[in-house]
């Protein structure tokens, strides 16, 4: 308990404070000379260009990918609870595989991939006569690759707890409604995504939250550009904590977390205003 | 049944759909341990070979033999032990106690930890790394297990476990006079086995994959983490990367977890399934 206090809500406030205060890193050894500055670290991050422009990224790929994920998870959920009947488990684990594993080593071996010349990906598409372009050195094409790369390794999880979920899916409904003579999709669409929706809320409130904190992918693969397209929120605040910005960077956090908070509010809203 | 109705024709489809879909999903692994038993002219070969036409165990002898891999690998194993075994021992009393026993501020405790599981990990790192800093442990071992030894997202895990357990039996226990220890050591703890199973698994692997954390408090190669040693030695190769050796150092960091993970992927499954975070 005092370990949980000191290590987790201990930094919790102090961050807080911090953001609030000109703490550099030189500062370490006489915290009471820190100067107080109000919001000027918030004024400053939410002026400082790079940061908007990392906040756009942040968006970008929250934007893109949560959905994707989402579909993802979704449509191979719906396929291994209903359609597929052999060979269940291995599909299960095997979709479920990326995301145990760590986030560096795939970034790695992905690098790899979508390298222009030897990568697989390329030579792929090559097979089908498509010129695949150097997807991590592009502005174009960075974004989309660490996108699609996140889906891959993320959609397991989300897939396991909408099985989960499909499972409280009465199958009583299911039959009522084909006898009254719906469609699949009818079936579908007003019966198994209502019930669905806390599901829903659920995977969508922690996805949006995991996204909002990418910081890995880009880390590795990209080193946040090409001209720092790829350059995530989170990315940003390490790079701040790096020059010693103590107080800049927690205040970039801050805005992070504010923003982490809003958004699973209004989703809550948003879904609890629809049922 | 539904799925009787379906005709043959789209049930077929489904599973190329499905299988092809898996293909997809394991190739990368598939390429990632093939690659790294290729000598590094054959890796860059357009277009690439499936299977190598020449297996060497190279690239694994230069990973282990000099660098900083071997160390690596041990700091990694040896937190990840030290951080599930005290993830074990403390999440499931702070788990009872929040689940069983009514105390002061019981309720403010159980907010605080719900309201931290939520908070993202950047918006900690800086104040806690002052606070490793001001402590004296940047760079070391303590420094880099201290924040994880007690998780909120442990405690939860625990208590929603431990609360479904009958109150009769730890009733049971006090009328025969057994302290609250004895309870929890020997009624609690042995009914815990799959909630204690969960827990390891789950925390072994998330530290092990953990990388911001010790990237920024080990600061020496000795105390590196193996994410830690591949994002930077993967970094310092942005040029002319050596892809053969970056293969079989990811394969390393992949292949631990993925054993794990096969072995007890039941359980895992479950685990995320009815907690619903991983």
């Amino acid at each position: 308990m005092l370990l949980f206090v000191v290590f987790t809500a201990g930094p919790v406030l102090s961050s807080l404070y911090m953001s609030f205060t000109d703490i550099r890193s030189r500062d370490l050894r006489s915290p009471f000379a820190v100067g107080f500055v109000g919001f000027e670290n918030y004024a400053h991050v939410l002026a400082d260009d790079t940061f908007r422009q990392t906040a756009f990224n942040t968006a970008y790929f929250v934007i893109i990918g949560v959905p994707l994920t989402l579909g993802i998870a979704l449509a191979s959920a719906l396929a291994l609870d209903k359609g597929i009947t052999k060979f269940r488990t291995l599909f299960r684990v095997g979709y479920y595989t990326p995301v145990v594993t760590s986030i560096v080593a795939v970034a790695v071996v992905w690098r790899f991939l979508l390298r222009e010349d030897v990568g697989l990906v390329n030579n792929v598409l090559a097979v089908f006569g498509v010129q695949g372009p150097d997807w991590l050195g592009s502005t174009t094409w960075a974004m989309p690759s660490l996108i699609v790369m996140a889906s891959w390794r993320n959609f397991g999880t989300a897939m396991i707890i909408f099985l989960a979920g499909l499972q409280s899916v009465p199958v009583m409904l299911q039959e009522a409604a084909a006898i009254d003579g719906a469609s699949a999709w009818q079936r579908f669409r007003h019966i198994t995504l209502p019930l669905l929706r806390p599901t829903m809320l659920f995977v969508m409130v922690t996805t949006v939250i995991g996204y909002l904190q990418f910081f890995e992918e880009p880390f590795v693969m990209t080193a946040g550009g090409p001209l720092g397209t790829t350059t995530s929120m989170s990315m940003f605040t390490y790079q701040q904590f790096g020059f010693g910005n103590y107080g800049f960077a927690s205040a970039a956090a801050y805005v992070l977390f504010v923003v982490i908070v809003c958004l699973s509010a209004m989703q809550f809203r948003f879904f609890k205003s629809n049922t | 049944m539904l799925n009787t109705k379906r005709s043959a024709t789209s049930k077929w489809l489904l599973y190329t759909v499905v299988t092809l879909g898996f293909i997809a999903v394991i190739t990368p692994f598939v390429w990632m341990v093939l690659g790294s038993v290729k000598p590094e002219g054959e890796l860059l070969r357009v277009p690439p070979t499936w299977w190598p036409e020449k297996v060497t165990f190279d690239n694994y002898r230069e990973l282990f033999s000099k660098g900083i891999f071997p160390r690596s690998f041990f700091n990694s194993t040896l937190i990840a032990v030290v951080v599930t075994t005290a993830n074990i021992a403390f999440c499931s009393m702070v788990g009872y106690a929040l689940a069983k026993l009514s105390f002061r501020g019981k309720k403010l405790v159980f907010g605080l930890v719900m309201g931290t599981l939520m908070i993202p990990g950047m918006v900690t790192l800086v104040p806690l790394f002052v606070l490793v800093a001001n402590l004296g442990l940047v760079d070391t071992y303590p420094g880099l297990m201290l924040p994880f030894l007690v998780t909120p997202f442990g405690v939860f895990l625990m208590r929603q476990f431990i609360i479904e357990l009958p109150d009769d039996l730890l009733d049971a226990g006090r009328i025969d006079g057994a302290s609250e220890l004895r309870i929890f050591r020997q009624i609690i703890l042995p009914l815990c086995g799959p909630g204690v199973a969960t827990l390891g698994i789950l925390t072994f692997l998330s530290s092990w994959n953990s990388f911001l954390w010790p990237l920024v408090v080990a600061q020496t190669q000795e105390h590196y983490t193996l994410p830690v040693a591949l994002a930077l030695f993967s970094k310092n190769q942005q040029v002319t990367p050596n892809y053969g050796l970056l293969l079989a150092g990811a394969t390393v960091v992949v292949v631990p977890v993925l054993i794990v993970f096969l072995i007890f992927q039941r359980r895992f499954i479950e685990g995320i399934a009815t907690t619903g975070i991983k």
